[in-house]
């Protein structure tokens, strides 16, 4: 492993040691480096054009301003729609963690004859209803059962669609703990749900970070859902509210979705961090070992 | 509108008795019940939807309807004893977007009473049964309107089908050819242009090249990325000026393989070969907004566009203000392939589009939301609309009218020129899109046939291919050919 | 979750109780029972039904019914507007004749499974799996800030997304567009969007979602023992072989769930219609792309969703390659 730990025995080797030593840091600072450059580069437009007073479609600042952000705080609904994303982001994968945790762990400890295909179909059927055809039956559906209009409905849907992955990412983690924990919770009296809150899930953290932040992510980013099932103006999220910030005609108003870009885009970078610093992959597993 | 869509699957049992009491309410609000026993009657909601949003996109509309048409409605509705509550629901998304949420929405039964719709949607939303006829929805009262003899027959054609009137159209717009007087000056050519002929606009273009070297001589829309730019302010003006609509009201067949298909396609072939035009500007996927900002930084000679390129691209505080556009921009008609060629016989021709307001045919107050139709496209409306600023032409003559000599101040002195212009010289040689369910179909077809000739491949295989799409989509034998 | 834990400590009994499925699990499971009734862990087939009940009822509802609703369309020549939405039509299988006989499907077929191969198999896999592996003891805040660029990559929202790229890598045309950043970095004239229409899809899509890839290995990288590793290391074994022996056999679960997962995003993504239109001439047109067009712009919805149930019929072939792949590791 070329990571720049502390010195391992390899080390202690002379002269010839040293230089393979630096060579490969060498080249692990230039993975680095080529890596965050491949990653940075094309969001140099989100951060330079909402500072821009003229912005067109290539990243530049000539003329340095923060009007932009001011047109569209002054907006109320663009505020709105930022808390009406986080309510319907945090709702669905507190939604989809608790169901996915419950689901995932009986999985993995009892083998329900069809397991396996059963949950391939699943995959299989949620990119069926994230595409643009089952519009018609989703609207129907939410429709009738008086969720319309609901962020609640929205956050259902959602919910139905990112689970069958989510159960799917959660399941392997559940198959790597040992049940030896397991048993010895038990025999001191800890019932199935105080098994896999207190002992399973903190162990499988990892995985829940992993569900939980794709969860947020894709709802964050979802339009279709929430434009076709919300039109009260005041339950709409950020992703449908961007579209206001074209015209008429469908051209971008470049200066205003520049800066509702970036407004758009912090929150959910914000939450990543927060999530990742509280529950992130701060143990180096071993349970194993 | 939340509890209007809540309660419409709910109380389904019960609305025909509450239906038949709010039938017989609004008649007796007819008879001009007194104030009075006005308070006791029950409050009929009615919800108004635009594509438009109070703070963001088509503002002036927004604001018009909650500040104007909303109060004054339910003031005068007042008056006559009828407590109606509107509520105004905003849309902020593209036009596509928006007809569709409308269609799932008027499909189940729900959706807004009074809303907004695109001219080119209104022949399948009738096929699909979401519009009905506004007189068999709204009653006689309709028909003796008194603002129908206001708006054109040709205007009115935008909000009909199969000659049935389904809602009030809105204004019109038209297509010109937008030139740029700095570069022909440049280039020795008259500043005040009006080609007569292809052959004319073309050797203006071939002037432009070869006196301005790094410029773009003439942008006529051609790629599929451009979506509908590339038929309405491409192909059909074009085809228009080789004296065919895309679609034959009397035979009931669309231009195939035909002589003026030929045509129009040989002058494609011809600008894009030819290096008038650039083929590259049309395939990506940012073509539209790239030919605004290069027309704004003075590198496009002659460019085909309605007026919103003057009004919303290039007019300061716009998308992109362009310097001294005053003085810069001009307009000329687009002339037919050669005079009296065009449709029509016409030396000119363009294209128009334009959209209107329509009744939901689940509305539980016909009447009422009739009134509110009727009450927003009244004169008076209708001039406070223009009066707030909104650079539009009207679809009703008075307020046209009205609006172009007097209060046509709202962006600059050249916007209402230009208005006037497309009033008075453009609006009486247009033409409209068929207003058919296919038409978005064949549409896709036009723009795939449009880039093939930009991108060099021949007129014979363009139109070959183009042929035997269409014969899938609307059937051989609606195709005509020769 | 685990955090607030520790303070209520529940009984199953009582838990079950306030439970609205109570009445169905049996409280009676004392540790001794369910021992014998289940497998080792102890979790016995009524607590599992218990646990599935919240996941099974939403995907009933909100995927299992609009999903095969969907498909059952698929049979119709439904349509949002025009006159077959208003008189649906059973067709049968004519819309799947004319999707298999529909070259432009055929086309979209093969642009997807070249986009999918490329941007999520090889390049999402590799890079992902690179940056948790090489990165596994770098304890730095370098490396969280790298981590982090790959993640606002994967986070930024599709709309937002298409402005970021079109302005990398939109090139000059004629003097007419100014260049983009990477053009103008690398100085050349490079209109990569028209040129390299695919491949800068697949560029993209790297750059999009490797960030997932590497989260989920960074996950998985830690069930595999660090002792184990040392002791590879120190008896010699290179950095291939303690991949191939030590690594990887611990984590090829998650190495083919990642691959299923991305594999399936991938095929049904939309992003690319956002950036290319499909274009330049259909070059970049892939399966959900030729949805879209089919759906919204034609409106025909029995259509696309015939094309729905074919796209899940090839990602099945997926599937079914991903769980032979299983069952091997399982043996």
């Amino acid at each position: 492993m070329s990571a720049p730990t502390a010195a391992s025995p390899i080390d202690q080797r002379p002269l010839r040691g040293v230089l393979a030593l630096f060579a490969s840091r060498a080249g692990f600072y230039a993975f680095a480096a080529l890596v965050a450059a491949f990653f940075a580069l094309p969001m140099a437009w989100l951060v330079l054009a909402p500072f821009e007073a003229h912005p067109t479609f290539v990243a530049g600042l000539v003329q340095p301003t923060l009007d932009n952000f001011a047109v569209v705080f002054k907006n109320p609904d663009a505020l709105a729609s930022l808390r009406n994303s986080l309510v319907l982001a945090v709702g669905t994968m507190a939604v989809v963690v608790v169901c996915a945790s419950l689901a995932a762990y009986a999985l993995s400890r009892v083998k329900l004859p069809g397991r396996d295909i059963t949950l391939y179909v699943l995959l299989l059927f949620s990119s069926v209803v994230t595409g643009s055809a089952a519009m018609v039956p989703i609207f129907v559906l939410v429709y009738d059962l008086h969720l319309i209009n609901t962020l609640e409905g929205v956050i259902l849907v959602l919910a139905g669609g990112t689970l069958p992955a989510s159960i799917f990412i959660l399941k392997d983690f559940m198959d790597s703990v040992p049940t030896s924990y397991e048993e010895s919770a038990r025999v001191f009296g800890a019932g199935p749900f105080r098994i896999l809150k207190d002992v399973v899930a903190p162990i499988v953290r990892p995985g829940l970070v992993v569900i939980a932040v794709w969860s947020i992510v894709t709802v964050w980013g979802s339009f279709l859902t929430p434009f076709i099932l919300l039109d009260k103006p005041s339950l709409l999220p950020a992703s449908v509210e961007i579209y206001s910030y074209y015209d008429v005609g469908g051209s971008a108003k470049l200066p205003l979705i520049a800066a509702f870009a970036l407004v758009y885009t912090l929150p959910v970078v914000v939450i990543y961090l927060i999530v990742q610093h509280r529950y992130g992959f701060r143990f180096f597993g071993g349970i194993k070992g | 509108m939340n509890e209007r869509h809540i309660t419409t699957k709910q109380a389904r049992p019960r609305l025909r008795a509450v239906g038949a009491l709010v039938a017989a309410v609004s008649s007796l609000a007819m008879l001009s019940v007194p104030a009075a026993l006005a308070s006791a009657s029950p409050v009929i909601n009615l919800t108004l939807e635009a594509n438009a949003t109070l703070s963001a996109k088509n503002n002036t509309e927004a604001v018009w309807e909650t500040k104007y048409i909303i109060p004054g409605f339910e003031k005068m509705m007042k008056a006559k004893g009828v407590n109606v509550n509107v509520s105004f629901i905003g849309s902020g998304v593209s036009g596509e977007d928006y007809a569709n949420k409308l269609a799932l929405e008027i499909r189940s039964g729900s959706g807004p009473d009074v809303f907004d719709l695109d001219g080119p949607y209104v022949g399948e939303f009738v096929e699909a049964r979401y519009l009905k006829p506004l007189t068999l929805l709204a009653g006689p009262q309709v028909d003796s309107w008194p603002g129908w003899a206001q708006i054109p027959k040709s205007i009115q054609a935008t909000a009909k089908f199969h000659n049935v009137r389904y809602g009030i159209p809105g204004g019109p717009d038209g297509r010109v050819l937008f030139y740029n007087k700095q570069l022909f000056k440049k280039a020795g050519l008259p500043t005040n242009w009006q080609p007569t002929s292809w052959a004319q606009l073309v050797s203006a273009a071939q002037t432009l090249k070869a006196k301005i070297p790094g410029i773009e001589p003439l942008q006529i829309d051609g790629g599929a990325a451009m979506g509908e730019a590339t038929t309405l302010q491409g192909f059909l003006p074009i085809l228009a000026g080789a004296g065919a609509e895309i679609w034959n009201k009397a035979t009931g067949k669309w231009q195939g393989d035909t002589v003026p298909m030929q045509t129009a396609a040989g002058f494609y072939n011809y600008i894009y070969t030819h290096g008038l035009a650039n083929a590259s500007l049309q395939l990506g996927s940012n073509g539209r907004n790239n030919t605004f900002q290069a027309f704004a930084e003075s590198k496009v000679g002659i460019y085909l566009e309605s007026e919103y390129l003057y009004i919303s691209v290039l007019a300061p505080g716009t998308l992109y203000p362009m310097p001294n556009e005053a003085k810069v921009v001009g307009w000329a008609l687009i002339p037919a392939e050669a005079p009296g060629k065009g449709i029509r016989h016409q030396n000119f021709v363009s294209y128009s589009g334009g959209g209107g307001t329509f009744l939901n045919p689940h509305t539980k107050n016909p009447k009422i939301a009739w009134d509110l139709l009727s009450y927003m496209y009244s004169e008076q409306s209708q001039l406070q609309l223009e009066r707030m600023g909104k650079p539009e032409l009207n679809s009703r003559h008075d307020v046209n009218t009205a609006y172009l000599s007097h209060y046509c101040t709202g962006v600059s002195k050249q916007s209402c020129a230009l208005l006037r212009f497309i009033s008075n010289k453009v609006l009486p040689i247009t033409a409209v899109r068929p207003s058919l369910a296919v038409y978005p179909s064949v549409s896709a077809q036009i723009q795939q046939l449009a880039q093939n000739l930009a991108t060099g491949q021949s007129i014979k295989r363009a139109l070959g291919t183009y042929v035997s799409a269409l014969d899938k989509i609307v059937g051989p034998a609606h195709v005509q050919n020769s | 979750m685990s955090a607030r834990s520790t303070k209520s400590s529940v009984r199953p009994t009582s838990r079950t109780a306030d439970h609205p499925l109570g009445q169905i699990a049996e409280p009676s499971l004392g540790p001794a029972a369910s021992l014998e009734a289940a497998g080792p862990s102890g979790l016995g087939r009524k607590w599992a039904a218990v646990f599935l009940t919240p996941s099974a009822v939403l995907i009933g509802v909100f995927l299992i019914f609009p999903a095969a609703w969907t498909l059952y369309l698929g049979l119709t020549n439904f349509s949002l507007v025009g006159f077959a939405a208003a008189h649906t039509t059973f067709e049968g299988l004519a819309n799947y004749r004319n999707a298999i006989t529909d070259p432009e499907f055929g086309n979209s077929l093969l642009i997807t499974l070249v986009y999918v191969f490329g941007s999520a198999i090889v390049g999402q896999v590799v890079l992902g799996f690179a940056m948790a592996w090489k990165w596994k003891d770098w304890r730095s805040p370098l490396r969280r800030a790298v981590e982090a660029l790959a993640i606002i990559a994967w986070i930024v929202p599709s709309s937002v997304v298409a402005f970021l790229w079109i302005s990398y890598l939109q090139g000059n045309i004629g003097p007419l567009v100014e260049q983009g950043t990477l053009d103008f970095i690398l100085h050349i004239s490079t209109n990569w969007l028209l040129q390299f229409p695919l491949l800068s899809l697949i560029i993209f899509n790297v750059w999009r979602g490797s960030a997932f890839s590497m989260m989920l290995f960074n996950g998985a990288l830690q069930s595999v023992p660090p002792s184990y590793l040392e002791t590879a290391r120190i008896s010699g074994a290179s950095e291939f072989q303690q991949l191939r022996d030590v690594v990887l056999p611990r984590i090829k679960g998650h190495v083919l769930t990642d691959v299923l997962l991305i594999s399936l995003w991938t095929f049904n993504d939309f992003t690319p219609y956002l950036l290319t239109a499909g274009g330049p001439n259909g070059q970049t047109e892939t399966l959900p792309v030729f949805v879209y067009k089919v759906a919204f712009q034609q409106g025909n919805l029995g259509y696309a969703s015939a094309i729905s149930l074919i796209m899940l019929v090839i990602n099945s072939v997926i599937a079914v390659v991903y769980l032979s792949l299983l069952r091997s590791r399982n043996t």
